[in-house]
């Protein structure tokens, strides 16, 4: 087992090295003059001239990117320069609160989605079915940037259950509850899309599952209708679903960008936007990379995971 | 095709499809309700977008400062004003005309670069397709919306800018879905013709792939377009994409955020115009797909329920509820099986009027005496009552307005002890009446319609849902055919035993695994302990049926109800499995319905055969009778199909023809077609099962003699050829 996880990360590897080369031409990408374009048009000749300096912009792109990544490597990504703070602490801050929020929409989205994948099966054809499916469909459809709006105006204004916005109350905020409450809002806002895609796939993975043999076993064996669709179905269906919720590991990472704005959740995703209006591309490229890099990680996690169900994958 | 006909036997049912002329593709979308509605709104939003330069609207860039933050439904500003003055219904409209063109011209660059790299990497191969597919996994390896961030980054905020972004992360489900077509295609053969008659890859890619990959290509194009004018108005939400004075719906919705708390109605109405064009492009988009992809047409994934539908009016045999005591060979006789569409009480006066229930006491265990006893059974099993009595029993599959009789009134007796080989071909409906005992026909589409499945004197059909849960696997168990499919591939074999213990017996964990464990050791498995933990993959075709035996002995079931259970395996584990079968059965005097189509099976373990065709027992009798002497052709074509050593090729697919239809079934006998014996006669009306010589009894007007071959048969060496091994029998 350790060998069949150990393969996989190694093959995790090259995907690693293809994005930080994409991330990295970032940069060399750019229309003109890369340090005018990063510094802005107002930015001081001296200015330009060390970042010039500081990018190794006179080097050949191969020697440009072997200095990069090795500055990566050991956790220096370069200066903010709308910020002056050096990218890496900056991103880290940052990085953890939207792992914070993804993770926990995440978490939501794979419960209800399975659930309501189950029972959408299970009573195919009935009123349940059709409610979810119709559901499914309006959860995928909505803005998010809008369904937050709404969220706010109806639980924060409204009824003043949630806070509107931030993480942590201004005045003695901070404590996990406190963080929770400010959670519920952002969480379910980012979750709903992949709440609708993963109950989608869930249904189709479990009707194809229920009219497989074993399943018709499993009731010949005069287990109880709970046991054979909880267990036996389900099991089964996971199998396929898994790899469902960690690309929705990515939509969720990348949807934080509206929900964070929307909320000011303290997020990598807003100080992406920011950060790409003001044109600070060296934390852009931090904070791309570093987001991109945990969802290759994240869709290791769901491979192993499905290895681990299904050893026949191995 | 015939449906019911070829699918009975797996129990599956529901691939055999009739197709019918199809409708159009338009047609079918608009018989969905949901996918007619999304067209409706989208087609409205799309005219008011096209046409805005000639609606009477406000200019949408015209200020009014004195007019600022006017309500919904004030005079002149039906939706009132935002925080410039400017009229919001004007702005909406204009709005949604710029999302609307943004959306789509990114869909359309998405579909062109991503196909065009599909179809490419499909049809070039080798290493153009591994580099190319590598990239495209490379760019799905980013989160999708960071993607689009970067390249924004790359080359500045702006609605074009954006409009590129969203288009580039699009590309590679495009390239994706395009390439899995394009390789499928390229391999066949009218692409080989085109190769060379000497068109160039340009020209074939164009003439010959492109319309073939164009569904696939309208497919992912109504998916994804929802989600394209989604992400562009959420890049100009964010302040990446339109840059005032444009204004599409999400840099509105971005806009009017600022003033939320005072009017939301001018952040609200934006997003409202978003979702509904993003919710009608969905509907459509579902519908486009389910009309131009058959495999997710509805019906096709119908998930089958927890037990067979028993039809409510369903139609009974005659009175005989003693019947049971009947011999089993005799069935068929005293009830004519029904004809579809019989009343249950037409079908009653039908049963109680025929002359051979009369005759019969009303409690005769005797009463199969006159008829010979059965040879090759113990005495105990002669005289006991049945196990399983089953009467006219009529299982259907009604799919849309057809309805398929597989099982078309069925008689059935088996003894405790007693093997009752049930043969046929497939589709013959054999494993459709066996998987009906326990109600394990797929519903959707399978029905019981008619009759009675007698089980120690209870009505199985009647019985509550607990009660059959509580008889299978308990004193009713199966024995499948293909072990590897019906085994949970997730599960080692001794969990799934101790499943069925547990199912039926309170014993804690550890007591059911020693159980299980022995049951192992009784089926003969060596290192029974080890193999407890092996999950079904890892175990040979012969392992996993004897693992599949002892889930069935686990509960000392009365009756074994195993369809085909060695089919799936190769010869020489075929007997073993067969005589272990054979030997626990005669050991405990289980009693076994034995589902199969070879007749050398059958005289390997069967004390009674009973062969069906078209949904009817057609003859049944002794083993050892039938297989020398059967009076039904078509028992002698089968029995002449069995294998003779020297002469593999001769299997059952050789009797010639097909039976028909399961759902068409012609008047008479359903063999006439296929018969060498056919006369005018056999057109005529329904054959009963009549009594023939000794133990024989057939549904056939002109049956075989003693020893008499098939005249102008189709096998020409005729009678006491194709024997099977295994049972002396003499001519
Ligand atoms: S009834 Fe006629 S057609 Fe049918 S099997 Fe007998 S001889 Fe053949």
């Amino acid at each position: 087992m350790t060998a069949t996880i150990a393969k996989r990360l190694l093959a995790a590897i090259p995907v690693l090295f293809g994005l930080s080369i994409i991330v990295f031409l970032m940069i060399a990408l750019i229309p003109g003059d890369p340090a005018t374009a990063i510094l802005g048009s107002y930015a001081t000749p001296e200015n330009v001239a060390r970042l010039n300096a500081s990018l190794g912009l006179d080097k050949s792109l191969p020697q440009q990117y072997l200095a990069w990544i090795s500055g990566v490597l050991s956790g220096d990504f370069g200066r903010s320069y709308a910020l002056n703070r050096p990218v890496i602490d900056i991103v880290l801050e940052r990085f953890s609160a939207t792992l914070l929020l993804a993770g926990a929409s995440l978490l939501l989205a794979t419960v209800f989605g399975l659930l309501a994948g189950i029972v959408s099966a299970v009573r195919q054809f009935g009123f349940a079915d059709k409610a979810i499916t119709l559901a499914v469909l309006v959860g995928i459809s909505v803005p998010s940037f809008w369904l937050g709006l709404l969220l706010i105006l109806f639980f924060a204004v409204k009824i003043k259950l949630f806070p509107a916005s931030g993480m942590v109350a201004i005045y003695g905020g901070g404590g996990p509850l406190d963080i929770l409450h400010h959670l519920v809002l952002p969480a379910i806002t980012l979750a709903l899309v992949a709440t609708g895609v993963i109950a989608r796939l869930t249904r189709t993975a479990m009707l194809e599952v229920l009219r497989q043999d074993y399943i018709r076993t499993a009731r010949a064996k005069g287990l109880t209708e709970r046991r054979v669709i909880f267990r036996h179905a389900f099991m089964a269906a996971l199998v396929s679903v898994i790899p469902v919720i960690g690309i929705q590991a990515g939509f969720v990472l990348g949807g934080a960008v509206y929900v964070e704005t929307v909320f000011q959740w303290p997020g990598i995703g807003a100080m992406l936007v920011n950060a790409i209006s003001q044109r600070d591309i060296l934390l852009v490229q931090g904070g791309v990379l570093v987001v991109a890099a945990s969802y290759v990680l994240f869709n290791l996690l769901a491979d192993v995971c499905q290895t681990l169900l299904d050893p026949r994958l191995k | 095709m015939s449906g019911a006909a070829t699918t009975s036997d797996t129990g599956a049912g529901t691939s055999g499809k009739e197709r019918r002329e199809r409708p159009s593709t338009f047609a079918l979308i608009l018989n969905n309700r949901l996918a007619a509605a999304g067209l409706a709104v989208l087609g409205l939003i799309v005219l008011a977008a096209v046409a805005a330069p000639i609606l009477p609207l406000a200019d949408p860039n015209a200020t009014d400062p004195a007019n600022r933050l006017a309500p919904l439904l004030s005079e002149g500003h039906l939706l009132g004003t935002d925080a410039l003055g400017r009229d919001m219904l004007s702005r909406l409209v204009w709005g949604t005309r710029v999302s609307l063109v943004v959306g789509f011209s990114a869909s359309l660059i998405a579909a062109l670069f991503g196909s065009a790299i599909g179809l490419v990497a499909g049809y070039a191969g080798g290493r153009s397709d591994q580099i190319l597919m590598r990239l495209i996994d490379l760019m799905m390896a980013f989160p999708y919306i960071l993607l689009a961030l970067a390249i924004v980054a790359i080359l500045g905020p702006g609605l074009v800018n954006a409009l590129y972004a969203i288009a580039i992360v699009n590309v590679p489900f495009f390239a994706r879905n395009i390439r899995g077509i394009t390789v499928g295609l390229a391999r066949r053969e009218f692409v080989d013709a085109a190769r060379l008659s000497g068109k160039g890859p340009l020209t074939i890619l164009w003439s010959d792939m492109l319309p073939n990959v164009l569904p696939t290509i309208v497919i992912t194009l109504s998916t994804t377009v929802g989600w394209m004018i989604l992400e562009t108005a959420g890049l100009s939400f964010l302040g990446l994409g339109a840059q005032p004075p444009q204004a599409d719906l999400g840099s509105m919705l971005g806009d009017g955020r600022k003033v939320m708390f005072t009017a939301p109605t001018i952040s609200l109405v934006p997003g409202l115009m978003i979702f509904l064009i993003v919710m009608s492009i969905n509907l459509l988009g579902d519908g486009i797909r389910d009309a131009l992809d058959p495999r997710l047409r509805s019906g096709a994934l119908a998930r089958p329920s927890f037990r067979t539908k028993v039809a409510k009016g369903r139609r009974m045999p005659g009175e005989d509820v003693e019947g049971a005591d009947l011999p089993a060979d005799a069935g068929g006789g005293v009830h004519p099986p029904l004809p579809a569409g019989n009343s249950p009480a037409r079908g009653e006066i039908d049963g109680s009027g025929t002359s051979a229930a009369a005759d019969l006491p009303p409690c005769g265990g005797d009463a199969r005496q006159g008829r010979g006893g059965l040879p090759g059974t113990n005495t105990s099993s002669q005289t006991a009552t049945p196990v399983l009595a089953v009467r006219g029993l009529e299982t259907e599959f009604h799919m849309g307005s057809e309805v398929y009789h597989a099982s078309n009134g069925v008689d059935l007796t088996i003894r405790p002890g007693e093997c009752l080989g049930l043969v046929g071909e497939s589709g013959s409906g054999k494993s459709v009446t066996a998987m009906s005992l326990m109600g394990l026909v797929p519903s959707p589409p399978g029905v019981i319609a008619g009759g009675r499945v007698g089980f120690k004197g209870e009505d199985l059909a009647d019985a509550p849902d607990k009660r059959i849960r509580a008889l299978r696997g308990g004193a009713v168990s199966h024995v499948f055919q293909d072990p590897l499919a019906t085994l949970h591939p997730l599960f080692s074999v001794g969990d799934q035993i101790v499943e069925a213990i547990r199912a039926h017996q309170p014993l804690f964990k550890r007591a059911a695994e020693t159980k299980a464990r022995e049951l192992l050791d009784l089926v003969r498995i060596p290192n029974a302990a080890q193999r407890m933990k092996a999950l079904p993959h890892e175990l040979s075709g012969g392992l996993r049926q004897r693992v599949s035996i002892a889930m069935a002995l686990a509960n000392d079931p009365e009756l074994i109800i195993a369809d085909e259970p060695t089919t799936a395996l190769d010869v020489t584990v075929q007997a073993e499995v067969l005589r272990l079968l054979d030997t626990l059965r005669r050991e405990r005097d289980t009693a076994v319905l034995f589902i199969t189509h070879d007749f050398g099976v059958v005289s390997e373990i069967a004390d009674r055969v009973a062969v069906m065709y078209a949904g009817r027992i057609v003859e049944t009798g002794a083993t050892d009778e039938i297989l020398t002497d059967p009076a039904h052709p078509y028992t002698r074509m089968l029995i002449d199909c069995v294998p003779v050593m020297g002469e593999p090729e001769r299997r059952l697919d050789a009797v010639p023809g097909r039976p028909p239809a399961a759902n068409r079934l012609p008047p008479g006998c359903a063999f006439a077609d296929r018969c060498p014996r056919v006369e005018a006669d056999c057109r005529k009306g329904e054959i009963g099962l009549e009594d023939e010589r000794g133990s024989l009894a057939a549904r056939c007007l002109h049956p075989l003699a003693p020893g008499e071959a098939l005249a102008g048969g189709p096998i020409p060496d005729g009678a006491g050829s194709g024997r099977p091994s295994g049972r002396e029998v003499s001519p």
